[in-house]
Formats: structure tokens, sequence, C-alpha cells
């Protein structure tokens, strides 16, 4: 049984990540990615907002009117989510204000909701937990890279701490401003999926159809 | 596979509700109130439970945007200490005199302008605030020899989506721009909330907001309008934020005229305030 909860884990990590295979939560990636530290806070807040709406709609899974269901989910996710931004504001005033509209659009944030119906419906509370925390660890890895690539290339430092001397201050590194840019995101991420799918191949997708060749084409 | 909700003690209620089938009407209405209200409890005591320390950061963030409009702010400076050189003074913005009706440290004009009797309600109202109170918080900063060196008035007025709240810093001779910045605002990120964006803030610092002849020439717009030393007194519009930028205009004009802080301006230059 530990192995398997090991697996739980580790399986969205690469083998199954939310971004890179099921590409899901691509839309917060490309917002929050741009500084290490607001990555993390929104990477910490997904994952727990996934594993605790998975517990808890898992735990009513047999209450839940199927008529009703995807309502019930979003209204569990939906008080998770305003929990964890008043929580924010509470106590991490600079960071929420940065991240604004983003924390709230966790709730609509696929990665949440698609654990809740594809996996927290069909399977028992514990197990439903920890398969939202390892989806929000396999989200949160992507977060971090994306952010790390973003940050030290578009300003120079890692969580606010100058790595790159940058030519403003003296120093000799020109920082690339595209990365600073919701638009870079998207080219770290496909470079990312590339990546991930030459070391893996299986998760290459197959093609939903094929050219046909003519015959006698001139 | 053991279920918590199955084991309970079939009795009463609970025993008519599970022997329901689960897509009936009845039930399904049944969970869909109950889950709303215990969420909506659990979402509204965070909010209760949270408000006092959300609270404290909210004054703390005004204060630290006050340093920073009057470039006093540094990173890791204690805000409160900093903060310590300010003169908070009350204005009664339609004699344009300093007041002492009430406490300047601990008044709330955001509150006041909320309260019909510390109010008054506007006719002519292009920044859209509805009502406006009667007294005003203003920030003094003074230099070694007490001669006032900037001095920080609050504005406010509508946006597209939200009322923006922030300050204005002008320089001693109630003129010159020192700068401008908000504290608080609803409008789109990375359109209207562009409004927070160092390089539009850039262009604000030595303006002036009155022409030759005492008119409120200041302006947010895509051209300085004909008649106006753009250099002296226009400030870019947000591209993609047309209706930010024309509240933005609009409530500086507002709070700079006659029915702001012109007269207290006029008094201070002549020193009857």
């Amino acid at each position: 049984m530990a192995g398997k909860d090991l697996s739980m884990l580790k399986d969205p990590m690469v083998d199954n990540n939310p971004i890179t295979l099921q590409v899901l939560g691509i839309c917060s990636a490309l917002a929050v990615t741009s500084s290490l530290k607001v990555a993390l806070v929104m990477a910490i807040a997904v994952t727990l907002v996934t594993a605790f709406s998975n517990f808890f709609i898992s735990l009513l899974r047999n209450q839940i009117p199927s008529s009703i269901r995807i309502i019930v989910q979003m209204v569990i996710i939906a008080s998770l989510v305003i929990l964890v931004d008043q929580v924010l504001k509470a106590y991490l005033y600079e960071i929420s204000k940065t991240l604004s509209v983003f924390v709230g659009l966790i709730i609509t944030n696929c990665i949440v909701m698609g654990r809740a119906e594809a996996y927290a419906m069909k399977n028992p509370p514990i197990p439903s937990f920890l398969d939202g925390i390892g989806n929000g660890l396999g989200y949160s890895l992507i977060l971090l890279l994306v952010g790390v690539v973003r940050e030290l290339l578009g300003s120079g430092s890692l969580f606010g701490v100058q790595i790159l001397e940058t030519v403003n201050n003296g120093g000799w590194y020109v920082p690339n401003g595209l990365l600073l840019l919701p638009p870079s995101a998207f080219f770290v991420i496909g470079l990312l999926i590339w990546g991930f799918r030459t070391w893996k191949p299986a998760q290459v997708e197959k093609r939903d159809y094929k050219i046909m060749e003519t015959e006698g084409a001139h | 596979m053991p279920n918590a909700e199955n084991t309970t003690a079939p009795t009463g209620l609970w025993a008519r509700f599970n022997a329901m089938p689960l897509d009936s009407a009845p039930r399904t209405i049944t969970v869909a109130v109950v889950l709303c209200l215990i969420c909506s409890m659990i979402v509204s005591g965070a909010a209760v439970l949270l408000k006092p320390q959300q609270e404290i950061n909210k004054t703390l963030d005004k204060k630290t945007n006050i340093l920073k409009v009057a470039g006093l702010f540094e990173a890791g400076v204690d805000v409160e200490k900093a903060f310590g050189a300010f003169e908070p003074r009350l204005v009664d913005v339609a004699t344009g005199k300093f007041s002492d009706a009430a406490d300047a440290a601990t008044y709330d004009q955001r509150a006041a302008a909320k309260d019909p009797v510390l109010s008054v309600a506007l006719d002519n109202d292009p920044a859209s605030i509805k009502r406006q109170a009667k007294l005003a918080s203003v920030y003094l900063l003074r230099d070694d020899a007490g001669k006032i060196e900037r001095i920080i008035l609050p504005v406010h007025g509508y946006g597209l989506w939200s009322t923006l709240y922030g300050f204005i810093a002008l320089n001693a001779d109630g003129n010159e721009v020192y700068g401008l910045r908000f504290y608080s605002h609803g409008e789109t990120p990375g359109l209207g909330a562009e409004v927070d964006n160092p390089k539009w803030m850039a262009q604000w610092p030595g303006k002036l907001v009155y022409g030759d002849n005492g008119s409120v020439d200041i302006g947010v717009g895509k051209a300085a309008p004909a008649g106006i030393d753009g250099s002296k007194h226009h400030i870019d519009a947000i591209a993609g934020a047309t209706l930010t930028s024309r509240g933005v205009d609009n409530l500086v004009k507002f709070w700079m005229g006659e029915q702001g802080f012109k007269t207290f301006l006029d008094n201070l230059k002549k020193g009857e305030a």
C-alpha cells in the first residue's frame, strides 16, 4: 500500500503531469511565473485546494446527486479558494496583491475540476487527497521550472536575489525582457513538453488523422 | 470499502433521507441547501475572523503608499517609524482651511464620505463619487526649518469598474506634481491596473497642475487639448484602458479644482490656511 501511495504522489510529477501531459491549467501558469516567489505561493495554493477539494468531494461522493454534481464540486472548490484568498490577504498581503485575480481563478483551474470529476468522485477520501497533492505537486514542479527560467533570464534573479548582475546595476547581464511577458511562458512550457516527450516517448499523442498518400499525383 | 455516511445509525430523518433515491428532487434540493449553508458559514466565518488582520495590512499598505508617493520609501524601512515624518492634518474642503474638528490621526475619510452628517452630496460630480467628505486628511512633510516641503493630498474617483483611491504629492509651490499613485482599485489587471505601472507613474513628476491663470490644466488623454502646453500639463493615457484613463483625468481635475483642494492650496500659498 505504501508503494502505491508513493506512486500516486510521483506519477503526476512526470508520467502523468497535469501540465505537460494533460495540458491543463496553462492559463495561470502563464500569468504567475514571472517571479518565483509568486509562482511558489500560487503552487502551494493550488496544491492545497486540489488536495482538500478532492478530499471533501470524495467524502461526499455517495451523497452527491449526479444531476448537480458539477455545481456541488464548484461550491466546494470555490469555498476553499475564498478561504485561501482570505488567508493570503491577512498574512501575505503583498503577494496577494500581485496574485490579485489569479487566486480567484483557481476556481476555474481545470486541474482542480478535472481531478474532482475524474478521481475524487470514484475513490475514497485518503487516496483522493493524495491524488490531489500529487497533481498539485506536478503543477508546482512545472510552475517552478518555468519560474526559474523566466526570473533568472528575465530579471537576473531567483526569489528576488540577484544572481546575474544586470547592466542597469553596473553588471554584465542584459536581461531578456520578453521572458517577463506572458507569451514567454508559452515558449518555455512548449519546450518543456518537447523535452518530456523526447525523454518519455510514450507520452507522445497518436495522430488524430493521417495525411493520405495520393497515387499518381504530379 | 467502509463508508462514513452509511454507518451512521439509521434513525428518523436521516433514515428517511437515505431511503430516498439519490437523484430524486427532494434529496437533490436538500443536498444543495445543506451544502450551501455549510460552505457559506465557513466562508463568512473566515472573512470575519481574518478581518482585523486584513485591516492592519490595509492601513500599513496605505501608509507605505503615502511614503512612496512622497519619495520617502526605501526597501526594508520601518513604515510606522518613517511615517512619523509626516504631519497629518485635516482640511475643510469648502473653506480651504485647516480644521481641528476631528482627530487627524484617527479620522477615516472613506467612512466619513458615507456619513450624511460628515459629507455633502455632489450635484456636479465628474469623478462619480456621489458624496464628498467635508474634511479631508492631508499629510504635510516639513523640512528641518519647519517649512512645508511636500503636500500629500488624497484623491479618489471612479474608473471603469471601481473607485480608485490614491494620493497626489505636490511640491511646496502647490503646483508642481511630485508623484501620483493609487493604493486601492479594482481595474482590469494588465489594462486599467496599469495605473500601478512605474513607467506610467513616472510621467507625473514635474508636471504642473495649474496654468498661468490658475485654471486646472493638468490632464490625462491621448494628446494635450488645444491651448495647453503638453510638456507641462499632459500625461499620456494608458493604451487599452481608455475608460480608466478618463476616470483618472476626471478625478485629478475634480480634486485639484474648486470643489477639491484648489482653495486650500491657494490659502496655503498666501499663508492663510
